[in-house]
């Protein structure tokens, strides 16, 4: 900021206009690529368009309806939330446990946080195909475990169920550890003397758990919550890589249909409808998140 | 935690704990490591029941094998070209409009920061067609153009190095503007050298992110001369469908650079996460 004192009205448009230059950069990118986009693909939404026509014709709520009328809608909405409901409770148990588990004293607490964030960082893509072997049903690890415990395991990715469970399971390892560090930081905002002062009243683990941890760290896994649920809405990577939507259409989900409809069929229009279907549902899922944290304290 | 005696230290349950979470490292390990020894086996010891660990001898060759059914290294230049560029603009572009939001004083300053901030809810699929008909109009499509322009800004990067700038002092720009320095110089020889660990977030988390994308390249590009290594490994897939000695070298080829940043600047990951967590 330019001094104080000699500040006079064209210092003052100066800076206003200096301020515009160090934004412009952002500012072009940004209406080119996020303002623009939203607005026109709202715009799209009410029409119909092939991407090659000149003409863009207006169809009112068609695509709108057009969705509600759509059995593979309706599917692929299910197959999303199924898997959101198989993936978010699951990761979040788990990477609070590791999470807990790793705030206590323990040895070897660096080669242990890099175990578990390993998976997070390296790309879905690869990931998929590193499950696609694991799952492979005659030579997969998956089920050689399993044969271990007397089970014989499906042919994962080939049978409706198993493919969802499969998808389910590879998505809890790939984001646990980022739900983990969330948590972890969580963890270490909660000041010793709490626990101590339990300790002196005879409280055990168990009872520091849920009567300390548990309550005092909310704010964060709310905030774990909403994002995983977002998160898990918008999957495609891994569906894409690991199962292409099937057996059957039984892991098709809403992005992936998305994608299809745009990019393979060309229903623009009817695909930017899904879109903002998809944000509208993110929006009230998160309010209504917010609503419920609000009505709990 | 509170810190326990000696001897209550090996308790049972702490036994417990150990056993717990290393099984638990040890399950997230397991895929990486089946990988790992995959990509160096011979087919006939990948085919075997129960599995083969270990392999009799190491094919490396694998390797060599996998780059010359796919052109890996192409694949490799374009994603490092791609991810380098996004994230150098990206530098740039979020410290310039970090800085304008930090220090200068300018009419609707919150109402357009929290626009930005806004726009980070927007899901991409939303973005994404509009996008690619822009693209399309101005003939970017199947063009390196299309996989860097639209990534050249960030919402996130840009609020992360505002926070970041808000907390540096500024009596030491007010000395530097005293002596007559310009904004740029204030912001390029006084703000950035301060904010090498801001910077060093920013970069490695849109680093990892444009490196390990995926639909927009799928999306952006036709031309296989364009592939990145993720694309390229989607398609390598769907080509040699049970060859999972290539197909392991592959996936090790697309994961090592990441691992290897990972490792040395672990702190960073780290820190950019949990500020993520801290933008609500």
């Amino acid at each position: 900021m330019a001094p104080s004192r000699t500040y006079t009205a064209s210092a003052r448009k100066k800076e206003g206009l200096s301020a515009l230059l160090f934004l412009s950069p952002t500012l072009v990118i940004f209406s080119t690529f996020v303002l623009f986009p939203v607005l026109f693909s709202f715009y799209l939404s009410f029409h119909q368009w092939n991407m090659f026509s000149a003409q863009q014709a207006f169809v009112g709520l068609a695509n709108y309806t057009r969705m509600f009328r759509d059995p593979e809608f309706w599917s692929v909405l299910k197959n999303t939330l199924i898997y959101t409901v198989g993936t978010v409770p699951l990761n979040m148990a788990l990477s609070l446990l590791v999470a807990y588990l790793l705030n206590q004293k323990l040895a070897g607490k660096k080669f242990l946080r890099t175990a578990f964030f390993a998976p997070v960082i390296i790309s879905p893509v690869a990931a998929a195909v590193i499950w696609r072997w694991m799952y492979d049903p005659n030579f997969g690890l998956v089920n050689y475990f399993l044969t271990l415990v007397g089970i014989k395991g499906p042919n994962w990715l080939n049978e409706p169920h198993s493919a969802m469970f499969a998808l389910i399971l590879m998505a809890v390892w790939k984001t646990l550890g980022f739900n983990m560090v969330l948590f972890s930081a969580g963890l270490q905002g909660i000041p010793d003397t709490y626990y101590e002062a339990a300790e002196i009243d005879g409280a055990g683990a168990w009872t520091k758990f849920w009567r300390i941890t548990i309550p005092l760290l909310s704010p964060t896994t709310f905030f774990i919550m909403v994002m995983s649920i977002i998160g898990s809405f918008q999957a495609f990577d891994v569906v894409y890589v690991l199962t292409s939507g099937g057996p059957m259409g039984a892991t098709k989900v809403l992005v992936f249909y998305l994608y299809e409809q745009a990019f393979k069929f060309f229903e623009m229009g009817y695909a930017s409808a899904v879109a903002y279907f998809l944000f509208l549902l993110l929006i009230v899922l998160t309010l209504l998140q917010i609503r419920l944290m609000k009505s709990k304290i | 935690m509170p810190s326990y005696p000696a001897k209550i230290a090996f308790s049972m349950r702490r036994l417990l704990y150990y056993i717990l979470i290393y099984a638990a490292a040890l399950a997230t390990l397991a895929p990486f490591i089946w990988m790992v020894l995959t990509s160096v086996k011979d087919l006939n010891e990948i085919f075997v029941y129960p599995p083969k660990w270990m392999p009799a001898k190491f094919h490396f060759e694998n390797y060599l094998r996998a780059f010359q059914a796919a052109p890996f290294g192409r694949y490799y230049l374009n994603s490092l070209l791609v991810a380098v560029s996004v994230t150098l603009g990206q530098l740039i572009t979020c410290s310039m409009a970090a800085f304008a939001f930090a220090r200068l004083q300018f009419k609707g300053r919150e109402v357009l920061f929290l626009l930005f901030l806004g726009t980070m809810m927007i899901p991409g699929q939303v973005t994404m067609i509009p996008t690619f008909m822009i693209l399309h109009w101005i003939g970017w499509i199947d063009s390196y153009k299309a996989l860097i322009v639209p990534g050249l800004a960030s919402a996130f990067g840009t609020f992360l190095l505002r926070q970041f700038f808000m907390t540096i002092p500024k009596e030491l720009e007010e000395a530097a503007y005293i002596d007559g320095c310009s904004r740029w110089r204030v912001l390029w020889n006084i703000i950035i050298p301060l904010s090498k660990p801001a910077l060093a977030t920013l970069s490695i988390f849109t680093f990892m992110g444009v490196f390990n994308d995926f639909m927009w390249a799928l999306i952006v590009t036709s031309s296989e001369e364009l592939r990145t290594v993720q694309l390229g490994l989607a398609i390598f897939r769907d080509r040699y469908l049970t060859e999972w000695d290539l197909m392991m070298a592959g996936s090790v080829t697309a994961t090592l650079p990441i691992l290897i940043v990972f490792f040395f600047a672990q702190k960073y990951f780290i820190k950019g996460i949990t500020l993520s967590g801290l933008k609500e």
